[in-house]
């Protein structure tokens, strides 16, 4: 069995923490705990979860912007944990990262072919013949015409800002793409466009995706397996056509449940006093527990392990639903 | 989330960019003198060593005081008999240059320090910053005067005094800019491309921080003559026998009184030349500004200026609310762009319209125009009128429509944490909504607020009354919104996206909330959002628009399972739904139009996988369809069954 | 909100040190010996030997801070040899003068400069906006020093309805109208260039303030537009505006020391420059140690008031 393209065990992150010069303890946040994954070749991992889960900051750790506090990220078999915040071109080489606002993820004072030669010349040191060879190249991929390489960041559209993005991602010819998600600040015809795209793009490059999304209708539309997070642990991890549809943990369920779907009709999926923890005084066991409707004191104290329950669908709960 | 605002309009390419500026500049007409008499007075003091002047060092205590238009003496002689006119152009040429060099050395040196700063954040920020701290700790002067007294007067220790006190200024500044900067996405771009900490902060930081450098230094070049002149004033600047201005000044003022003309001379002089640099700073900012070229920066006023020709006649059978042949524009400079182009719908009592449509298709400046909340300029109801029970709203007095507002026909906005005012209670902004339309005491009130927030079900809401925005999560906000809206008991809630915001879980509870309050209290809700799913949920009719116009009207059943209009088919067919599984999605091809250039005919005919020439012509009308549906389309879908 | 204010008085204490610090490394860099310096001519051996022992100018520059350190803490700043008096007590008798003066500029600009950023936002673009943007253009481009010498012209030389200089009439002077006849020239003169910086940092901060989305909704609950400005708008911009006042009385501080010397106000700004050109070194130090202290107190007031106003600063 070949090794995964990404495996990442244990990954933590732990904000804010140590001492005042008092010595009182000062508050922490305990923003990624305890994340495990494996993304075989080729595959579309999709991560869900809503404000405050932790997927944003995850990701960021996967492609080698934030440094982890504990845990190990290998990338086709080597770990790039240990130089993560520190040398970001060494990720930058095998994973890339598609960002969620397209005009910001530009700088609004470079030209499309300065931003898109970057990768190139830093990552490859590419001679400026075979640069611009390689820009021909992914320009076509993604749809762009030559025209656009003279022109700045703000005279194009979200849709086509956001092509440029993964232009430049995949100009860096990576292994694997973390996309952060990279249509919700679209409009829903120009979304349905670049989801297309990237799914081709996936094929023609042979490339691995992270897609990290809110919208559970759209991950359903392009991963293969989803994995959902809440506050700062996965908590359910399945194959996409069976996790929405039977879900094992009652996040999942509550998820499932309130996406504004046509034909069912509304009622609120449950109680009024549905709000996150606190982060800075996080509870035992569960953290789902004060909103589940199968909880019970097990639930309170004791934290769910996170096990099979059937193939290839994980989930953390003391009391899995049917 | 795409937030609906008047639509900037894209900026014209790089080439053009100089030539905008200029134009901008040179509109400014003041600002265009000022750059005019300082060109003039720098072009003088640069000359001053081939000009025909008098030595300025030349003594003659006989012809001291000569009143100006003396014989040999434009402007007079002081009380050594030196001549003015040459010392003052001399002088002007010290001044300037001294107050250059300072500027250029505070601005370059807080700079870097400012970006550094910003940069690596951190414990080198706060090092830095402490340092800067301690420096602004001073009033100005006191540190220039210490630096003076140590270093000894003279005019090179003041100009190192006046630029070491004008750092902290640079590169605070500096720094603010460059946090903001750090932490945007292009900057995590540059570094999974391989740039290292310099490459980034020279390539991508500092380009995007010099036009707030040019501003600063815009805003201090004056401020640093004026300090140096007066240093120079006080004797602790330039040393006899070299004067710059502020020392003329200073040795006129013994002689105030019997001779003034020593010292306004110099005095005005300095006036003259801090004024057309200001002017000429204040022209720089503002043609670099770029919210002022989108001419976005003028405040709103107080209801949308209408400007149309004739008002409709009132329909055959009125509803609650009737928006006829709507008309709302945005003029910016020479373009005008048609955010809402001939609008009508009726929303009738206690049903909930919904009005669903993605960014640029008007749904949200339909919203606004009704209660004329548009912001003005740019914004103008250019035709049209909207009607509430028969009465015309659009050309009623303003007493009249604030009247409406918040009692009859109130709002919920998108994001509550902007839309609600941060330094009130919650308590005292729904008190308020009250107490602007009734005359009832404050305990009263208060009480009815109360009820309120139990009603849109906030835990402990007695606790809460007294809460700040800030400290609610953004479901109880929107909640307190909701609750805002409802106090008065309107016969109408305009809700503009007021979900969109809020995650999955959330707008469950929230839609839920909705649902029950309007069915209790009877209100009609013309709900503005972009989620069919959501129209399917809780509208009873829906209105599709698109690039300004509506497109669709109709039972929300019927126009969900049978769309008539293309554009709606094919809106419908893109959405992922949940329960579908993996697949390619339909897209529409294309773009929506530019509000500024709309083709004739129909404005999907470039999109539109069935247009015929016909299309592309003329005007293309909203013609009543099967039932009591209405449709833009010459050749409307007819099949049933063809979504997805 | 007691602990907030002990928080910031705790913090004000290292800045006030980084001042004296920062003031010991500037004297330093006087050159020569530094007991000749500020003995000047009264630099007899027998003095400059007595002068080292008691600041310990033969000792090294960390010692010698400490030892002027702990003697300011005691409340010896030192002895002016130039006018032969404790440094402290000359330093705070004419702080007092200093604090008259740019206290009332200071209430001055800041009342007068909000006003008319109010009025100029509220009314963009119309007369009153224009005539107010210009009178405040010239009122920021005019030297101080130079606008108080006009007005000694105008209205004492000419129209003599005003004194021409000091702060209480030589004869016979010394009561509060008296003060008050004394204080109206240099007091505007002192105020004209921060009432301008104020009147603009409002106007924008007023304007950007009616753009945001809560006016927006406060029109939509249907409040008058007078609340909506005097309320809603000013209220927020305030949160702005109260540094920019904070900033500007470190000016109207530093714009005092040229405004005593025209007018001849005896107050902690004309004995500097008098101390600096004659050389009266500790008198200088002294000075500004206690005006910089000050100031830092004050920014700590203007702290305190900005958390009042706005309940979202850490309390």
């Amino acid at each position: 069995m070949t090794a995964p393209t990404l495996a990442i065990r244990n990954l933590d992150k732990r904000f804010g923490g140590g001492r005042t010069i008092f010595g009182r303890e000062k508050p922490a946040v305990h923003a990624v705990q305890d994340a495990s994954l494996d993304v075989p070749r080729g595959e579309t991992l999709g991560i869900v979860g809503e404000s405050g889960c932790g997927k944003s900051t995850l990701a960021r750790m996967i492609v080698g912007l934030l440094p982890p506090t504990g845990g190990t990220i290998e990338i086709e078999g080597t770990d790039y944990a240990k130089v993560a915040g520190k040398d970001p071109a060494a990720f930058g080489k095998v994973i890339q990262y598609v960002f969620q606002d397209p005009i910001s993820s530009l700088n609004p004072r470079k030209t499309i072919r300065q931003i898109l030669e970057a990768p190139l010349k830093l990552l490859h040191g590419m001679p400026a013949a075979r640069r611009a060879e390689r820009i021909d190249e992914i320009l076509d991929a993604v749809n762009l015409r030559r025209e656009f390489l003279d022109r700045y960041p703000h005279e194009f559209s979200g849709g086509q800002a956001q092509r440029i993005g993964v232009a430049r991602a995949l100009a860096a010819a990576p292994r694997i793409l973390v996309l952060d998600e990279p249509v919700s600040a679209l409009d829903v015809s120009v979304q349905a466009q670049v989801l297309n795209l990237l799914a081709r793009l996936k094929d023609e490059f042979d490339l691995t995706y992270l897609f990290i999304t809110h919208d559970l209708a759209v991950v359903e539309a392009v991963a293969d397996r989803i994995a959902v997070m809440y506050f700062g642990r996965i908590v359910e991890l399945a194959p996409a056509r069976e996790i929405f549809a039977h879900p094992r943990h009652h996040y999942t369920a509550l998820l499932a449940r309130s996406a504004p779907t046509v034909g069912r009709p509304l009622s609120a999926p449950e109680g009024v006093d549905a709000e996150l923890p606190d982060p800075l005084d996080p509870p035992p066991g569960c953290a789902f527990a004060k909103r589940c409707p199968a909880a019970t004191d097990i639930c309170r104290t004791v934290r769910p392990e996170f096990t099979d329950h059937g193939p290839g669908h994980y989930a953390a709960c003391h009391h899995p639903a049917r | 989330m795409t937030v609906a605002e008047a639509p900037v309009p894209p900026a014209p390419p790089r080439g053009a960019a100089a030539g905008a500026f200029l134009k901008l500049f040179a509109r400014n007409r003041l600002a265009a003198a000022g750059g005019i008499l300082l060109a003039v007075v720098v072009l003088i003091a640069i000359a001053a060593p081939i000009l025909p002047l008098q030595d300025p060092y030349a003594q003659d205590t006989s012809q001291k005081f000569l009143r100006p238009f003396a014989e040999g003496h434009l402007l007079g002689t002081d009380h050594l008999g030196r001549d003015i006119l040459s010392r003052l152009i001399w002088g002007t040429q010290l001044s300037l240059v001294v107050g250059l060099v300072a500027s250029v050395g505070a601005a370059f040196f807080g700079s870097v320090i400012g970006i550094v700063s910003g940069f690596y954040g951190g414990r080198v920020d706060n090092l830095l910053m402490r340092g800067i701290d301690m420096l602004m700790a001073f009033p100005y002067i006191l540190l220039a005067l210490a630096i003076v007294a140590a270093l000894g007067p003279g005019l090179v220790n003041a100009l190192i005094a006046v630029a070491l006190v004008n750092i902290p200024f640079f590169a605070r500044n500096i720094r603010g800019v460059t946090v903001t900067l750090a932490h945007k996405e292009f900057v995590d771009a540059a570094r999974l491309a391989g740039m290292s900490n310099l490459r980034i902060m020279v390539s991508e930081i500092l380009p995007n921080v010099l036009p707030v450098i040019v501003i600063a230094m815009s805003t201090t070049v004056g401020w640093m003559i004026l300090e140096t002149a007066g240093l120079s004033f006080l004797g602790l600047g330039s040393q006899p026998p070299v004067a710059d201005l502020g020392s003329m000044l200073g040795e006129g003022r013994n002689a105030l009184i019997t001779d003034p003309h020593a010292s306004i001379i110099p005095g005005l002089m300095i006036f003259v030349i801090v004024m057309s640099v200001n002017l000429l700073g204040d022209g720089v900012r503002d043609a670099l500004d770029p919210r002022l070229r989108s001419g976005a920066l003028t405040r709103p006023m107080a209801r949308t200026i209408v400007d149309r020709d004739h008002v409709p006649e009132p329909p055959a059978e009125p509803g609650l609310l009737d928006v006829q042949e709507l008309r709302t524009e945005f003029r910016i400079g020479s373009r005008t762009l048609k955010a809402v182009n001939d609008v009508t719908l009726t929303v009738k009592p206690g049903e909930c319209l919904g009005l669903i449509g993605e960014s640029g298709s008007g749904k949200s400046v339909t919203a606004l125009s009704i209660m004329g909340l548009v912001a003005s300029p740019p914004g103008v109801i250019a035709a049209g009128a909207v009607r509430y029970s028969g009465d015309e709203i659009v050309g009623a007095r303003f007493s009249q429509l604030r009247d409406l507002r918040g009692d009859r026909i109130s709002y919920i906005f998108q994001d509550p944490l902007s839309t609600l005012h941060p330094l009130y209670s919650i308590g005292d902004q729904i008190v308020e909504a009250i107490r602007s339309h009734h005359d009832v005491a404050r305990a009263e009130a208060r009480q009815r607020a109360l009820e309120l927030l139990e009603a849109v079900r906030i835990p402990n809401a007695k606790n809460r009354l007294d809460d700040y925005p800030h400290e609610l999560s953004g479901g109880m906000r929107q909640r307190v919104g909701i609750a805002m809206a409802l106090v008065n008991d309107p016969d109408l809630i305009i809700a503009d996206e007021p979900t969109t915001a809020l995650d999955v879980t959330v707008q469950a509870q929230i839609l839920s909330l909705l649902d029950d309050l309007r069915r209790e209290r009877s209100v009609a809700i013309l709900f503005i959002t972009h989620d069919f799913g959501i129209i399917a949920q809780l509208c009873d009719r829906v209105a599709v628009m698109y690039a300004g116009r509506i497109v669709e009207t109709g039972r929300t059943p019927d126009v969900l399972s049978d769309p008539a209009h293309p554009y709606t088919r094919r809106l419908i067919a893109c959405v992922p739904e949940l329960g579908e599984g993996q697949r390619e999605l339909h897209a529409i091809p294309g773009l929506p139009p530019a509000v500024d250039d709309l083709p004739p005919g129909c404005a999907f005919a470039t999109r539109c996988d069935k247009a015929r020439d016909v299309c592309r012509q003329g005007e293309i009308t909203l013609d009543p369809f099967t039932g009591d549906r209405a449709v833009r389309c010459l050749f409307p879908e007819t099949e049933t069954g063809r979504v997805a | 909100m007691t602990g907030y204010i002990l928080k910031r008085l705790l913090s004000a204490i290292p800045v006030i040190l980084g001042i004296t610090v920062i003031v010991f490394i500037i004297m330093s860099l006087i050159p020569g010996d530094p007991a000749t310096a500020i003995l000047g001519s009264y630099a007899t051996p027998e003095n400059v030997e007595k002068l080292n022992r008691d600041l310990g100018l033969d000792r090294s520059s960390i010692e010698q801070y400490f030892i002027w350190l702990g003697n300011m803490l005691q409340g010896d700043f030192g002895r002016s040899y130039s006018l032969n008096r404790p440094v402290l007590d000359e330093v705070l008798e004419r702080f007092g003068a200093t604090l008259i003066l740019a206290g009332t500029a200071l209430v001055l600009c800041s009342l007068l400069g909000v006003a008319a950023g109010v009025v100029s936002a509220a009314r963009q673009y119309g007369l009153a906006d224009k005539a107010i943007t210009f009178v405040v253009l010239i009122g920021i481009s005019i030297p101080s020093f130079f606008l108080g010498m006009m007005m000694i012209l105008v209205f004492a030389v000419t129209l003599r309805w005003l004194p021409v200089s000091g702060m209480y009439a030589i004869y016979g002077g010394g009561d509060l109208p008296d003060l008050i006849r004394h204080l109206i020239m240099p007091a505007t003169a002192l105020a004209v260039v921060a009432t301008g910086v104020i009147a603009r940092l409002s106007r924008s901060a007023m304007l950007e303030v009616l753009r945001q989305d809560f006016i927006r909704t406060a029109r939509a609950k249907g409040v008058t537009e007078n609340r909506v400005i005097w309320a809603h708008a000013l209220k927020a911009a305030m949160v702005s505006i109260i540094p920019v006042i904070g900033v500007q009385a470190g000016f109207v501080l530093s714009g005092a020391v040229y405004i005593e010397t025209v007018f001849q106000w005896p107050g902690v700004g004309r004995m500097l420059v008098t101390a600096i050109l004659t050389r009266d070194i500790l008198l200088v130090q002294g000075g500004v140690v206690v005006v910089a202290a000050c100031y830092v107190l004050f920014n700590l007031a203007v702290d305190v008031a900005q958390s009042v106003l706005d309940p979202r600063v850490k309390t």
